[in-house]
């Protein structure tokens, strides 16, 4: 008697401890129309039309499915995710995804660090492409000051955005591939990453969080030799592209867990907000390199990849073919690469040489002011926005005059992509959820920021 | 520029520094001009953040408009005709209230959950407003001016520690 009593204390005590709260996907009976309606991914039928339990195309009852937990802490997540799932034998009816275990507050650390040190927080956020977080960062801090970066280092910040944005796909398909069952491209796919990072590392000392883009350009030049280096880089890559190929693209259980599955329409991935290669997986050509074109884009010869089905192989190959065209704008940039300073000479954001603080006072007292107080920014608010490897990584940041940005907000395309994942999931099957988190790519790191 | 229905009257707006402009709803607009630059095209709603005024008051508004502590920001963006478009409503700093996007642009709904979170922004309409980053059960809303900063007490290196 005792022994059963102390199990069901025991257990009350657990529910109560992994309890989520409201966060929880509860059952039928308790949840809102309009909030399953979310939850079974019914995008489109919010559309100004009046939501009905009618229109809930569901007719199970609460018993006859089962709401589980995946994560945080799974393999497959990519971080720490959870999902809730509630399952009808295999098929997976309603997903919600938990976030947040990851939650540093780097927002708010921004609002502490100045614009100077504001490279080192945002560089974490999404932490499979710092570069690019660091450029997007950049050019809102400089159309705030309102100055202009010498054309070397746009040039710079865009090789080393593509050659980022390689590693990033790089990373994808490799734990992609792990996700799949095939750990040897697991281990190709961070192989052929490490000649990036290895460059990176040349290049700014660091190889993931760089802080290297620097309001004003970059924090160093390009060193000796790295014309030899990236080419290698490109050489070998693009060649691997097409080891890739052989192993993935044509093999038979490959295709049969990745065509067809969790297909997304154009029309729900614009009312999700989705942007990155899930977007142009559903045949939308929206790439802001192209369409709205920042650094030196406009300038360079690539293609804009585009699927037709909006599943998961299309998304797969999107990302495959985005790593040549990233090589192909490497290329270019080898050959175009200007002549000339790599940051701006404006001595109130870019610090003096060494060797000047020794000679001149007044470099003396721009370096101490610069690296104490730092950079006072115009009043103002400014909204900058690039192509991540995700999607649409946007910058918001409000100045008060200060130097410290007053609110940086970062619009992480995984934080919103992320909410296409209960749509994608609905009417799968269980063993789908781990392919379809690998396509949606999310870095929690950026989700949770 | 977009041509509101006339049912709104003036919509106060101001041009951004990257050649986008900015428009600022009363509370009571608010929806409806959303709902008018969707109708103009804008497919998309990209971003959807809180910004706490409290020790910046003095920030550039057009003539009309009465700023408050707490600014909702949308973006607006599209693709058809590849520019941009932000809509800033002001939120009460007692009571800060606004009417939820969720039913013009689901993609809003983690994002208004995000600034609900953080700033405490009250959302009429969401279908389920909760904590979406921090945990279920705390207190405060971390991004607010007036939130104190959590520090953890460091110990010089050379201090002898707990052994």
């Amino acid at each position: 008697m005792t022994d059963t009593f102390r199990t069901v204390e025991r257990s009350d005590t657990l529910t109560v401890e992994t309890s989520e709260g409201a966060q929880e996907l509860r059952q039928r009976e308790f949840t809102a129309n309009e909030e399953l309606n979310r939850e079974v991914g019914a995008v489109l039928r919010l559309d100004g039309r009046v939501l009905s339990s009618d229109s809930i195309d569901v007719e199970r009852q609460d018993d006859e499915t089962m709401i589980i937990n995946m994560g945080p802490s799974h393999p497959s997540t990519h971080g720490v995710l959870r999902l809730m799932l509630e399952l009808d034998g295999e098929v997976v009816l309603r997903t919600k995804s938990v976030i947040g275990y990851l939650h540093t507050g780097m927002e708010k650390t921004g609002e502490e660090l100045s614009y100077v040190q504001g490279g080192t927080n945002v560089t974490r956020m999404d932490y499979l492409s710092p570069v690019n977080n660091e450029i997007s960062y950049c050019l809102a801090v400089e159309k705030l000051l309102g100055i202009e970066v010498p054309e070397r280092a746009t040039w710079i910040r865009m090789m080393m955005g593509e050659l980022n944005r390689i590693s990033s796909h790089l990373v994808w398909m490799a734990t992609n591939g792990m996700d799949l069952g095939s750990t040897s491209m697991m281990i190709y796919g961070l192989r052929e990453r490490e000649l990036v990072l290895a460059f990176f590392e040349k290049v700014a000392g660091l190889r993931l969080n760089l802080n290297y883009v620097r309001p004003g350009g970059v924090a160093a030049d390009l060193p000796d030799g790295w014309h030899d280096d990236v080419q290698v880089i490109c050489d070998t890559i693009e060649a691997r592209t097409y080891e890739y190929d052989q192993l993935l693209t044509g093999q038979a259980i490959f295709r049969n867990r990745m065509e067809g599955v969790a297909p997304i329409t154009a029309e729900e991935a614009l009312a999700l907000g989705v942007t990155g290669p899930l977007l142009r997986s559903t045949g939308v050509p929206w790439d802001l390199r192209r369409t709205m074109p920042y650094l030196a884009y406009d300038q360079v010869d690539f293609d804009v990849i585009v699927g037709t089905y909006g599943d998961n192989f299309d998304r797969y190959s999107i990302r495959l073919n985005e790593i040549r065209e990233s090589v192909k704008i490497v290329r270019q940039c080898l050959d175009m690469m200007p002549r000339g300073d790599y940051r701006t000479q404006d001595s109130k954001v870019t610090p003096p040489p060494r060797a000047r603080i020794d000679e001149s006072m007044e470099a003396l007292i721009h370096h101490f002011k610069l690296f104490t107080e730092g950079f006072h920014v115009p009043i103002g608010e400014v909204y900058s926005a690039i192509e991540s490897p995700r999607g649409e990584l946007g910058c918001y940041i409000v100045s008060d005059g200060g130097p410290k940005p007053y609110r940086i907000h970062v619009r992480a395309p995984s934080f919103v992509n992320l909410q296409a994942v209960p749509l994608l999931m609905r009417g799968g099957l269980m063993s789908d959820t781990i392919t379809v988190i690998s396509t949606v790519d999310p870095v929690m790191g950026e989700v949770d920021r | 520029m977009i041509n509101f229905p006339a049912a709104l009257g003036t919509v106060a707006s101001a041009p951004g520094l990257n050649a986008d402009i900015s428009y600022f709803p009363t509370r009571e607009q608010y929806v409806a001009v959303v709902q008018a630059c969707r109708d103009e095209g804008f497919e998309m709603c990209v971003d959807l953040c809180g910004v706490d005024y409290l020790t910046h008051p003095g920030r550039e508004l057009p003539e009309g408009v009465v700023g408050e502590r707490f600014e909702v920001v949308v973006n607006l963006l599209s693709l058809s005709q590849r520019r941009r478009v932000r809509v800033r409503v002001q939120a009460n700093a007692d009571r800060p209230e606004v009417d939820s996007l969720f039913s013009l642009y689901p993609g809003t709904e983690a994002m208004e959950r995000e600034a609900f979170d953080l700033y405490g922004v009250l959302f009429t309409g969401h279908p389920d407003l909760s904590r979406i980053l921090m945990p279920e059960d705390w207190e405060g809303h971390p991004l607010r001016k007036d939130y104190g900063l959590g520090r953890v007490p460091v110990q010089f290196k050379q201090t002898p520690g707990p052994r």
